[in-house]
């Protein structure tokens, strides 16, 4: 019994991990939460049920939908998030992704409707518990690419450098709008991953990212809100300890477990702000 | 942000500090027309003469405009204010407009006591969710009350006994003792508005309110200078939380009845939009903004049920990147050009 709440707990956190990773990732190169990333994952989730429903092998579908997250991830960089990213502040980009949860939200009950959609599971032939331990291999699997590009390819130092200081970045010859773009397409492909993760057990609707969204920022300041390791290795604990927590306090019980995350998040705020794997903030005016 | 009295024909520096009228030199003895105290007392006659001018529902909806303007002066104190973002002014909200209808509903309290009540209440959660959070930077004010805003609906279906669970909570409305009721009410919160902007108009020219211009302008500067941030932003948060739950007490008594499903994040998110549209840091904006919080959703609804959502997402998404002084401050700057060409 606890061995299988903490298999569950595990599949549960991989969606978390996902979504966290891709917060982290748009976290570092523009210093802001983008509280759309889940609306796009839901959007990307709806296209792979469109693709699947049509027909398209899940295991062509995957790639495409994935592909499909990244392009709308370069999109809303380019035309929305670009002009207000100048100089505008932290206040106008955060409230401009608020205003983009909402709409993308809305558009999708619109083409969509509201109602709750069955979604194919990865393995549909194997145990519950085999396919929860597959998501968190999908997820470790995931943040090893990103590790890879990130630390060993040319445009793993440009996105480094970019992240680190744009305008520097800049004098030395980087195309920052590109890789801004680029980095926003990557947490939206990931983010992607996330959806399509989650889907078979929460089952498809507009909704269905919001709750994810409070587990994920719960996932990202616990495990350091600038490490992407951090980010899946506490998205993994997310999921365990809301899993547990459901199963065994009898006060929280299946419809308090939200409120897990936010005591989470609360608690490593007052007792260490920088998270598990993060690194201590330091001022520089 | 601009500083709201760089129109056309300020003083320069060298009239002194006293702000000039339109078209005024400095050591001019003509006497400029008050425009602006005349603009308070025409709108002040028109608030008094709107209960008696509108059928029951109308007034019922003008009403409800005001309540939604008390909650967003409080948001404003957070977003406008000081910078920081909110999502879980719905929830404070409903937590004020839950306080009231227990105190009525469920315990049989007299209404006048609930709205103190109702403050002192959602004081204490903001301090609560504040502190945590604005120790350290906004980003996390803006993810802890996120999540306060998706906690709050079902952990207020948990208690069943006390807050009616899912089906919500009917409550009696205030009777009056004369007039009719509708009117009485209009009048009680209007009053509580007035209130409401003379305190948020007095504390945003209080030491405490400079101090926070000055931490959202530059908060190294500031702390320097001998302000502690996170004191004055915790401390602006929770006041502001108490607005907010001040207006959820006032929404009980207009409303009569209280649900779960009625303070959900895109209450939030629509106190949010109307903050932005109205207007940041501006007394006017928060009026403005809750006549759009008011309006929106009523006009949208006609057409689809996932409008209101589309509407006020690209409202945020356009105001924020063409008008980031909204309303308030496109008429502000309508009535300067107005005045220019008078002048």
């Amino acid at each position: 019994m606890f061995f299988q709440q903490l298999v569950e707990g595990l599949g549960a956190g991989a969606g978390y991990a996902a979504l966290a990773l891709a917060l982290v990732l748009t976290y570092r190169f523009t210093g802001i939460v983008n509280f759309a990333q889940g609306e796009l994952a839901m959007l990307a989730t709806y296209v792979a049920w469109q693709l699947v429903e049509s027909g398209m092998p899940y295991w062509v579908a995957l790639p495409v939908t994935v592909a499909v997250a990244f392009a709308a991830g370069v999109a809303v960089e380019r035309t929305v998030i670009r002009r207000v990213e100048t100089g505008a502040g932290e206040l106008t980009l955060v409230v401009t992704t608020i205003g983009l949860y909402v709409l993308v939200n809305a558009l999708a009950a619109l083409v969509w409707t509201s109602a709750l959609r069955a979604f194919p599971s990865p393995f549909p032939d194997a145990p519950a518990g085999l396919s929860a331990l597959g998501a968190a291999g999908v997820a470790g699997l995931v943040l090893g690419a990103v590790a890879l590009v990130v630390r060993h390819t040319g445009l793993g130092l440009v996105m480094r450098a970019v992240a680190a200081d744009p305008r520097s970045a800049r004098l030395a010859g980087v195309r920052v709008g590109r890789v801004l773009a680029l980095g926003w397409g990557a947490a939206a492909a990931i983010g992607a991953l996330s959806g399509v993760l989650l889907a078979p057990t929460l089952f498809l609707e507009p909704a269905m990212m919001t709750g994810v969204l409070v587990y994920s920022f719960a996932a990202a300041t616990l495990g350091g809100f600038d490490s992407p390791l951090g980010a899946v290795a506490g998205g993994l604990l997310v999921g365990v300890a809301e899993t547990l927590a459901g199963t065994y306090l009898g006060f929280v019980g299946a419809d308090l477990k939200i409120a897990v995350p936010l005591a989470l998040i609360v608690a490593v705020l007052l007792l260490r702000p920088r998270g598990l794997f993060g690194s201590a903030p330091v001022e520089r005016a | 942000m601009s500083a709201p009295w760089a129109g056309p024909g300020a003083g320069g520096p060298a009239a002194g500090h006293r702000r000039l009228a339109v078209g005024e030199v400095a050591g001019d003895r003509r006497r400029a027309w008050p425009w602006r105290r005349t603009g308070l007392a025409v709108l002040a006659a028109l608030a008094l003469a709107l209960p008696f001018a509108l059928p029951p529902y109308r007034l019922f909806q003008a009403t409800l405009v005001l309540v939604y303007a008390v909650a967003l002066l409080g948001l404003d104190l957070v977003v406008g204010h000081s910078g920081q973002i909110s999502l879980s002014h719905g929830a404070f909200f409903g937590v004020g407009a839950y306080t009231a209808a227990v105190m009525i509903a469920k315990l049989g309290l007299p209404y006048p006591l609930t709205l103190p009540a109702a403050a002192l209440v959602t004081y204490g959660l903001g301090l609560a969710a504040g502190l945590p959070a604005l120790r350290l930077r906004g980003l996390y004010l803006a993810m802890v009350t996120f999540a306060v805003a998706v906690v709050v609906p079902p952990l207020l279906k948990r208690f069943p006994a006390v807050t009616g669970g899912a089906m919500g909570l009917p409550v009696p409305t205030p009777r009056a003792p004369f007039l009719d009721d509708d009117q009485w009410l209009y009048l009680l919160v209007l009053a509580v508005t007035v209130v409401a902007f003379a305190g948020v108009r007095n504390l945003t020219g209080s030491r405490a309110g400079r101090a926070l211009t000055a931490i959202r302008e530059n908060p190294a500067a500031a702390e320097v200078l001998g302000m502690r941030p996170a004191t004055h932003m915790t401390s602006a948060f929770a006041w502001s939380a108490m607005y907010a739950g001040a207006a959820g007490a006032l929404y009980t008594w207009t409303v009569g009845f209280v649900s779960p499903d009625s303070f959900t994040l895109s209450l939030s998110v629509t106190l949010l939009a109307g903050a932005v549209i109205g207007g940041l840091a501006t007394l006017a904006g928060p009026l403005l903004g809750a006549l759009v919080v008011m309006a929106v959703p009523a006009v949208a609804q006609e057409l689809s049920p996932a409008a209101p959502g589309i509407v006020s997402g690209l409202l945020i998404v356009l105001v924020v990147q063409a008008a980031p002084t909204g309303l308030a401050g496109l008429l502000r700057r309508a009535a300067w050009s107005l005045a220019g060409r008078r002048a």
